[in-house]
């Protein structure tokens, strides 16, 4: 390591922290709970408490010791377990909620702000575990404040699961419904999935796979306003190519930041390093925006004719960079577009420049999928669940992740807002397409998977 | 700690004192400079000085709480952080 250190690298580097929100988004604990089935509620609840407690009791404490020592924010804390649908598949008579909310406690008493995992995996099928699960999943959510659920419904290699997708849209219309006080607050901690990760770090969609070691400390490190700032720094007339390499080098120096705070923090904490989570993930602050890279690159807003070709550039130049820095990527890694967490994205879609049309198209280039989209409290669940059904079909034809987490708003029509609080934002509601999908959807049964040859 | 250098930024008001007012601290602390590199940017001041800390008996945070107070008494601006994080971003 240089002996040496250069002005110029330090200005630079404490302006990317202060001034650009450079900041390691979340450390997460990924914990396998598969040692915690028993056939009974209680028992294992007890043993799930406990083992989340013992091994992340000291995360918040060794986190926030690496955030001064660094001088780099460290915002969120958070845990990932095995999919609880698994875990409690054995128990007679399961109380989910019951487990939902012990694993509430166990994250109130760590101290983390979102514990995931609360999740099943059913892209070919449901067992009857699953079944009892799913129907679980909106009580839950609307009971406890620091529990996330996801539910993977399809594959590149199973197809899509088209009960699931029916059963996950009446999940989210109903945890929307009985949160509907709080504008849905619960539909916001839940997300679908098309080929989800078993390593992600970032809510609602974290959990720790199945085929995940006995734990891990993954991070997720974000900072779109430190692109925009390198990206708005290049002259107006910098070709694409250029552009592209700027946010490759500027990715590359997120990524060791994240390497090196998720290396030192694992080793404080006695457990292995996972991976790190290079995604572009918006705040509602100024300037720390995904929709500002597309205005510093050269469109008036994000939705312009251009956004696509432009989000995919950023999406695999982000990648490249990450790549280039560490041999741990892994996660999602890409850039984020929740309408609610962007200012900027949130204007485009109050200007109505920014539809759910243009998102859907995004989606297929960009990290993930539709994102923290408030919608219409009216919508019928046969219309969320086709929104869900095209939104599968990219990510299953594309070998590519993809979600949806939209907010169905009771008592609230398009044009107006919804309000979550904190990180999660505020979002104006956006217009459906009203036309009818309902026999389609009733259809149910399985899409098959895809043929992975022939490509055009 | 893996590593024990630490760089500390220091900006504000140009004025007489600051460079004797750190690095009094710094030896009272037990941390001893390695290098020092000072600017004038937008008529601000700034310096940034290379330190090791191997041979204090306080731990970074007291130390950093030490000279968070040196700074503060004369007004200026301070960033302590480790040094790794300089190193990595710019190295490939």
């Amino acid at each position: 390591m240089s002996m040496n250190f250069d002005i110029k690298n330090v200005i630079e580097t404490i302006n990317m922290i202060k001034v650009h929100h450079l900041d390691i988004r979340t450390v997460t604990l990924a914990l396998s709970l598969r040692d915690c089935c028993t056939t009974d509620t209680k028992t294992t609840a007890v043993k799930i408490y406990d083992k989340i407690t013992k091994y992340a009791s000291n995360l918040a404490k060794y986190a926030n010791q690496l955030e001064d020592e660094f001088s780099i924010p460290i915002i969120n804390k958070r845990i990932a377990v095995t999919p609880v649908s698994i875990v409690t598949e054995s128990i007679e008579n399961p109380d989910f909620v019951y487990i939902a909310k012990m694993l509430d406690k166990a994250a109130e008493e760590v101290g983390v702000d979102f514990l995931g995992g609360y999740s099943a995996l059913v892209e070919k099928g449901c067992t009857e575990g699953d079944k009892r699960f799913m129907a679980s999943i909106p009580e839950a959510l609307a009971q406890t404040n620091r529990i996330c659920s996801s539910i993977n419904l399809a594959t590149s290699k199973a197809g899509i699961n088209m009960l699931g997708v029916y059963k996950t849209a009446e999940i989210i219309k109903k945890a929307a419904e009985l949160t509907k006080d709080k504008d849905g607050l619960a539909a916001a901690k839940f997300v679908c999935f098309c080929n989800s990760v078993t390593d992600n770090p970032f809510m609602a969609g974290a959990y720790c796979g199945v085929n995940e070691p006995e734990c891990a400390l993954n991070i997720g490190v974000s900072g779109p306003g430190v692109v925009r700032w390198a990206v708005q720094n290049m002259p107006k007339t910098a070709d694409l190519g250029e552009v592209a390499n700027t946010i490759k080098k500027t990715a590359f120096k997120i990524t060791t930041t994240g390497e090196l705070i998720g290396r030192e923090l694992a080793k404080r904490l006695n457990i292995p390093f996972g991976v790190v989570d290079l995604s572009l993930a918006p705040t509602p602050a100024e300037g720390d925006s995904v929709a500002g890279i597309f205005q510093a690159m050269g469109l008036s807003d994000a939705g312009a004719h251009g956004t696509t070709a432009a989000l995919a550039m950023l999406n695999d130049a982000v990648k490249k960079g990450g790549i280039m820095a560490s041999s741990s990527v892994g996660g999602l890694s890409g850039a984020f577009i929740p309408v609610s967490e962007d200012a900027n994205m949130m204007e485009a879609a109050r200007k109505g420049i920014l539809t759910i049309d243009k998102l859907e198209a995004m989606t297929s280039v960009c990290s993930v999928g539709l994102d923290m989209i408030a919608i219409p409290g009216d919508t019928p669940t046969t219309t969320i669940a086709g929104m869900i059904a095209d939104e599968m079909a990219i990510g299953m034809i594309n070998k590519k992740t993809t979600a949806v987490r939209v907010i169905p708003v009771y008592g609230k029509k398009a044009g107006e807002w919804a309000k979550f609080g904190g990180l999660l934002g505020e979002a104006p509601i956006m217009e459906m397409n009203k036309a009818d999908s309902s026999v389609f959807i009733n259809r149910l049964g399985r899409i098959p998977a895809p043929i992975h040859s022939l490509n055009n | 700690m893996a590593e024990e250098k630490i760089i500390v930024t220091i900006t504000g008001q140009d004025k007489t004192g600051i460079v004797a007012k750190i690095a009094t601290t710094m030896a009272e602390v037990g941390v001893n400079i390695e290098d020092i590199k000072q600017t004038v940017m937008q008529d601000y001041f700034v310096m940034m000085m290379l330190c090791n800390i191997e041979q204090s008996k306080l731990s970074f945070s007291e130390i950093k709480e030490k000279l968070e107070e040196a700074a503060k008494s004369i007004k200026m601006a301070i960033w302590v952080q480790r040094k790794e994080i300089f190193d990595r971003m710019y190295t490939i």
